[in-house]
């Protein structure tokens, strides 16, 4: 039977120790019949391109709280476009402030979210970002 | 070049697109699987297996290091977790105590999700193991769903299973019941530095007394399924040994090491190594024909048939095996 499932990577690139938000929509996609890879807190930009390549991931998810996206984002963006996976769209998700969000846009950063962000939307989002593709 | 051709170069972005395909069962992923066939049979295959928490990612993970570190062995890791029963979504998370096994270049880690098998294993899991074997990785290990009593299909997968146990998850009623302590080739006691270690070991050993070692010819599905090369009568028989580990410190992993070097020797000499994989691939193929008959009978059936038959069963007009002889008989007119 083939069945293609949407696999996303729940990532937390950076310092900062909180991982409930990265929780919440891991377990949110999962309850929307994704298969989520969490791989954990304190993750390398290196870290994630490399489980994002070896997982075969549609979507990598970032979340960041610690205030490092503008320099987090681009590296991470980069590699993947190094590894050959320029159709992986990337979501943000963190303490973004609003002045920043063309630049993300203009990296390639698909969709960002804050606090109070609606997990439904992220779960639409994500279709349809990966419809269009298709 | 081909997507096998480019696994068989050493391409990690195909290799990774490869076992989607692999997962997926699509016509691209049976065309490679085909084509890299003839170069699997050299890994070898370790099953690493246990109820929740005992430790079986942190396991994997120390094992690869040591793999990685003493004997550069070229290493794969296929983690099975659950999916949903009801939205068939899933949180994998094994990744999470493997991070030191990441920049790696001669590691690669796959998380797969368990897709409504019961076994333990998905689906797809001997598929995705075959696309590594033939990759040129050395030692592949396969992390199954935490699993309980009954999930032993790794056992039939595998050359090598270690059973994880841990302190304080049961008596020794436990350690008699058949199943899953049943397929371990090594029980490895993890967090043996918790207390209740020695009762768990005690109730362990006895188990191993009591037990009189048996030729491991699978059930399959209540049948036997034999393996043809048979195990000469006056061969050593294999008792399984009994290591303690805390792996989170790495401590006994050198020594679970060299018994699974043991074991694997252990296949070789007595002719097991030989009779396993024959018995692996019968397994294989008996459930690929069934699939492929299942499909076979789901397109000679027309939906409205089969709906008008489960129609006379809910009125209690016939029963199931009635019904089950009249599809039969009804298909390829």
């Amino acid at each position: 039977m083939s069945d293609k499932k949407i696999r996303v990577l729940v990532a937390k690139p950076g310092l900062d120790g909180h991982d409930r938000g990265a929780k919440v929509v891991a377990r949110a996609l999962r309850d929307a019949g994704m298969e989520v890879i969490y791989t954990g807190l304190r993750q390398t930009p290196e870290m994630i391109a490399e489980a994002a390549l070896q997982e075969d991931v549609d979507v990598v998810g970032l979340s960041i709280l610690s205030g490092a996206h503008m320099a987090l984002a681009p590296r991470i963006l980069d590699l993947l476009k190094g590894n050959g996976q320029t159709h992986v769209k990337v979501f943000l998700g963190g303490i973004i402030p609003d002045e920043d969000l063309p630049r993300l846009k203009e990296m390639g950063v698909t969709g960002v979210y804050g606090p109070g962000a609606n997990t439904e939307d992220i779960i639409n989002d994500i279709r349809g970002a990966l419809a269009e593709k298709a | 070049m081909t997507l096998a051709a480019s696994i068989l170069a050493g391409d990690r972005l195909s290799l990774a697109r490869l076992l989607t395909q692999v997962e997926n069962d699509s016509p691209a992923g049976r065309a490679a699987l085909m084509e890299l066939f003839p170069h699997t049979g050299r890994a070898h295959l370790i099953g690493v297996t246990g109820a929740p928490g005992t430790g079986k990612s942190s396991l994997v993970n120390q094992l690869a290091l040591h793999y990685r570190k003493q004997a550069d062995k070229r290493v794969a890791v296929v983690a099975v977790d659950p999916s949903s029963p009801f939205t068939g979504g899933a949180v994998l998370g094994d990744r999470v105590r493997m991070r030191d096994l990441s920049g790696d270049p001669n590691v690669f880690i796959r998380s797969m999700a368990s897709r409504g098998s019961l076994g333990g294993l998905a689906q797809a899991t001997a598929g995705m193991v075959q696309v590594f074997d033939a990759a040129g990785f050395d030692v592949i290990l396969i992390e199954t769903v935490g699993a309980g009593q009954s999930e032993v299909d790794i056992a039939r997968l595998a050359h090598t299973t270690l059973v994880v146990e841990a302190p304080g998850l049961g008596d020794d009623i436990q350690a008699i019941k058949a199943g899953i302590l049943e397929i371990a080739d090594i029980l490895v006691i993890n967090k043996a530095d918790r207390p209740g270690v020695e009762n768990t070991e005690k109730a362990l050993k006895s188990t191993l007394e009591l037990a009189h070692p048996t030729q491991r010819v699978f059930h399959h599905h209540g049948r036997y399924s034999y393996a043809t090369v048979e195990t000469p009568f006056d061969a050593k028989l294999w008792i399984p040994p009994i290591q303690k580990t805390v792996s989170t410190e790495g401590r006994g992993i050198p020594e679970l090491v060299e018994a699974i070097a043991r074991h694997a020797e252990h296949l070789r000499t007595s002719g097991d190594w030989a009779a396993r994989e024959r018995a692996r691939l019968e397994v294989e193929l008996e459930m690929l024909i069934q699939e492929a008959l299942v499909a076979r009978f789901r397109e000679d059936v027309p939906p409205q048939q089969f709906r008008q038959v489960v129609d006379r069963m809910v009125q209690r007009d016939v029963s199931p095996w009635e019904a089950v002889q009249s599809l039969l008989n009804g298909r390829s007119k």
